[in-house]
């Protein structure tokens, strides 16, 4: 495709994380480039979530470091690392199910809104005006995921595959710089996932998003993304451009499922 | 912007888009949905467009006499685009935005396109699929530009950069546009739409600006139509019927045009808008009816029986008040009270509070459908026409309404029926030719200037036409009997479980039939039932879905029996298909009408199976996906013996 990949802007350095006694990281580093698509991979219980939990803050590393755009971060906290413009999506999804979309979409707004409760209780001047900007951009959003036609629909009655779409869309109202996808086409069907794919190509190609996302589907992981990190037991077994991981013996060993 | 030369007809389209934006510049000519809200053009912006993109295109080097190609959703840069054509004494050339790229082929090449404007990236994507085939193409436009930002092939441009260039040209060569206009004359052709293709290769239909602003002038006036209504825009425009209501009658009266938001939103834009003036084909009005049942099942014991106290009410009585005939003073009070409780709400829902006139065509519309419209208060009414005619040939008076027959003869035309059934008629909305096909032509018009229609039709005793089928299909069962096949269709497709039907019967010693289910409705009816089931086929395959079948078909059987000559039509046999048919698949046309021929080879097997008496099938069908990727699907298809009844046959 010959797009340019920027600067380093994230980069995990060491990082160890356990619960008690299991070890759910051990020793990983890897660095996410500007502008890339970077798959995390890995057989259930590699530590994927993990790793995307620690990258927003969720979970705090007993070791190691996040450098964000050259800031040191030994702990990260999901309020820093949404002002430092990480959005993300969950492996299930976490919307407000009695909510339209569009409230659940102004709701990945809400870290941009200055006005004050007492305004927007009144939606008085300054309020009124923020938050007409904010749905024009929530509206972009919404023409963007083209999803016009459940605009005012409960999120709960939707079908699953739309669902996802619809938390895309919440993490991308935040206008992030980068996107962490935790298992995007979980459950879809051939078509949706199709469509998850290409929006996740337009998002990276037209925003310039750098996107991370954990996914189980090889085929999609290999069409998409520029560079895989693939994990196993907690370790990072390989890294690189999809078809040198592919070619990799040890990630082949993880995936078949041979003995260890 | 031009200024017309003083004295000159408004026989063109260019020349009527000047003339609104002199009278009522500042009235909405154009709406459409973005980003949620109703963006408008008023006839002012409309013209400037307009005469900008006309700009650009001459600069370009569209020259007088080309065609040019438009493929797209229904947006307003798209009807835009025709005007701009038009003031270059061009050819519009509207194509079906859903056709796959080959599709596509025969008519570009056919009408030697060298521009072409599309609605977006995936227009673009089917035409570059097919870019070496076509060696004339050399310029692609699009309107939007998401997904555009990697195209960097010369000939692909954005229709803004065409608008810019337009705007500069036009201030450079501020009469070369005027004097374009003023070259026009009322016979030169607007237009080139293609028919379907039902039978053989699709044909290009050239009707002139003369044609179409009669069609269009004869109907507002019929309907009293004005620059005050409102229409939502929504059907395909390479459809005759949406060039005539959401173009020319629009550039004839003067009456706004809405484009909906998106294809997946035209119920709620529907009521958002709330338009006076509507066109659907029936089973739009059908899918509405279904939801609203569906709906009614739902609701609570109270809102039901309120509700089918008040239909029966308006069953009894609404068609009637609408036609202004007598009625009981009861009833009346009981309509006006229904009116406040039932039909005003359930009009706002489905967005057709404010209609005057709403109209359909295009297939049968069952008569409990119909008149379910009319009693509500909803004046809708049928239409006849083709593509060859304007969409223009018949057309119900208020007051006069069947639902057996289309209306009487419009103003200016005349119809007259040959003495082999066959609908012939004449007037000014005629097509000038069929494009490079100087020998349909001469086959379609007869010598007397009367086009011959293809339906079979007779007039009733009040003069209003009564169409049968098409003249061709009209056939003869082995024993000599009269055979209709779309006929005995729309009465089985007139049953809300029944979507598509398919019945053979032409020299045959029976009539069999192939049945498609609503999997709507069935699904609706299975689900109350408890009856579970994964899909179309799944469903379809199920004995009690045939069993419910079965007793549409002997209803339907029941009423041939009472229709004279169509009683020895009773359907002896039928199965259900494991598929629903498919435009994709060929099976059906772009306008959804079925291919008979082709479908009957495609599944010979089970024609065989059906008179071989067999009582099972097995049959295995490649089925192509919307990304073009291929499929197969299996079955086994059970075969059916509904209930026929005897003919009673009067001795000669």
């Amino acid at each position: 495709m010959g797009r340019e990949f920027g600067e380093v802007i994230l980069d995990l350095q060491s990082v160890s994380l356990a619960f008690g006694g299991v070890k759910a990281l051990t020793d990983i580093s890897f660095n996410v480039r500007e502008h890339e698509i970077r798959a995390i991979i890995g057989p259930n219980g590699a530590g994927k979530s993990s790793m995307l939990n620690v990258i927003n803050g969720v979970y705090r590393p007993q070791q190691g470091e996040i450098i964000l755009r050259g800031q040191h971060f030994t702990r990260m906290n999901p309020y820093k690392a949404a002002r430092a413009g990480i959005s993300r999506t969950f492996q299930n999804i976490a919307l407000f199910k009695g909510m339209s979309v569009i409230d659940n979409l102004m709701t990945g707004r809400n870290l941009k809104i200055r006005s004050n409760l007492l305004q927007q209780a009144f939606w008085w001047g300054p309020a009124r005006r923020e938050e007409l900007a904010h749905r024009a951009k929530v509206e972009e959003v919404i023409d963007f995921l083209e999803i016009q036609h459940i605009r005012k629909t409960p999120v709960g009655r939707l079908p699953y595959g739309l669902q996802k779409r619809v938390d895309l869309g919440r993490a991308l109202a935040m206008e992030p710089s980068i996107l962490l996808l935790d298992e995007p086409m979980a459950g879809m069907n051939v078509e949706e996932k199709q469509d998850m794919c290409r929006f996740i190509l337009d998002v990276n190609d037209q925003f310039g998003t750098t996107i991370v996302l954990i996914e189980h589907d090889m085929g999609v992981v290999m069409d998409v993304s520029d560079r895989v990190v693939v994990l196993d037991y907690g370790r990072k077994i390989g890294d690189g451009v999809p078809d040198e991981v592919r070619a990799n013996p040890e990630v082949v060993s993880a995936y078949l499922g041979a003995s260890h | 912007m031009p200024e017309m030369a003083s004295g000159q007809a408004l026989d063109t389209f260019p020349r009527l888009l000047v003339e609104h934006a002199r009278v009522r510049g500042g009235k909405p000519a154009m709406r459409e949905k973005d980003l949620g809200i109703w963006q408008c053009w008023t006839w002012h912006d409309v013209a400037e467009e307009v005469h900008a993109l006309a700009s650009g295109l001459a600069e370009m080097g569209l020259r007088r006499g080309d065609n040019l190609a438009i493929v797209g959703d229904n947006r307003p840069r798209m009807y835009m685009m025709m005007t701009a054509v038009q003031c270059l004494g061009c050819v519009p050339v509207p194509l079906y935005q859903d056709a796959v790229a080959n599709e596509m082929l025969f008519a570009l090449l056919d009408a030697e396109v060298r521009f072409i404007f599309v609605e977006d990236q995936e227009q673009v994507d089917k035409l570059l699929e097919i870019r070496d085939q076509l060696p004339l193409l050399e310029h692609i436009f699009y309107d939007d530009a998401r997904g555009m930002r990697h195209y960097t092939l010369p000939y692909i441009h954005d229709i803004r950069e065409l608008v810019a260039m337009g705007r500069v040209h036009n201030r450079n060569h501020p009469d070369l546009l005027a004097h374009e206009i003023a070259a026009g004359a009322a016979d030169d052709v607007s237009v080139m739409l293609y028919t379907s293709g039902t039978t053989g290769k699709p044909k290009g239909v050239r009707l002139t600006h003369a044609a179409f602003i009669s069609a269009a002038r004869g109907g507002a006036a019929f309907d009293h139509l004005s620059a005050d209504d409102d229409i939502l825009s929504y059907l395909p425009m390479a459809w005759v019927g949406d060039h005539l209501f959401s173009f020319a009658q629009a550039m004839v009266t003067g009456f706004t045009i809405n484009c909906p938001e998106s294809a997946e939103t035209v119920m709620n834009d529907l009521r958002e808008i709330g338009p006076t003036y509507y066109f659907a084909p029936p089973r739009v009005f059908e899918n509405l009816l279904t939801q609203v049942m569906i709906r009614m099942e739902d609701a609570s014991r109270i809102k039901q029986k309120m509700f089918h106290f008040f239909m029966a009410v308006a069953r009894r009585s609404g068609a009637e008040i609408l036609d202004r005939q007598p009625v009981s003073l009861l009833d009346r009070i009981l309509y006006a009270l229904g009116d406040v409780l039932v039909y005003g709400p359930l009009k706002n829902v489905l967005g057709m509070s404010r209609i005057r006139v709403a109209y359909t065509a295009g297939a049968a519309i069952g008569p409990d459908l119909f008149r379910f419209y009319r009693s509500i208060g909803i004046n809708l009414k049928q239409l006849y026409g083709q593509t060859e005619t304007c969409a223009y040939v018949c057309l119900q008076p208020d007051g006069q309404i069947r639902f057996d027959s289309v209306g009487k003869p419009a103003p200016g035309v005349e119809v007259k029926i040959a003495d082999n059934g066959e609908i012939l008629v004449r007037g000014p909305m005629l097509l000038k030719e069929y494009y490079k096909r100087p020998d349909a032509t001469a086959e379609a018009i007869n010598a007397d200037g009367y086009f011959m229609t293809g339906d079979a039709g007779l007039f009733d005793a009040d003069g209003h036409l009564k169409i049968i089928d098409r003249a061709k299909d009209v056939g003869k069962l082995a024993n000599g009997a009269m055979y209709a096949p779309n006929y005995i269709e729309n009465k089985l497709k007139f049953f809300p479980y029944i979507k598509e039907a398919v019945v053979f019967g032409d020299r045959r010693e029976m009539v069999c039939a192939f049945i498609n289910i609503d999997i709507g409705a069935v699904g609706n009816w299975a689900e109350r039932r408890g009856i579970a089931y994964a899909g179309y086929t799944d469903l379809a395959a199920k004995p009690e879905v045939h069993g419910l079948i079965e007793e549409c078909v002997e209803k339907a059987n029941a009423e041939l029996l009472r229709e004279g000559p169509l009683a020895e039509s009773q359907i002896h046999r039928f199965l259900i298909l494991h598929k629903e048919l498919d435009p994709d698949d060929d099976e059906l046309t772009r306008t959804r009408k079925v291919r008979r021929n082709f479908v009957a080879e495609k599944y010979a097997p089970l024609i065989d199976a059906l008179y071989g008496g067999r009582s099972s099938q097995y049959i295995e069908t490649a089925v192509k996906f919307e990304d073009g990727r291929q499929g197969k699907v299996a079955a086994d298809l059970a075969i059916r013996d509904p209930k026929t009844f005897p003919v009673e046959r009067r001795a000669a």
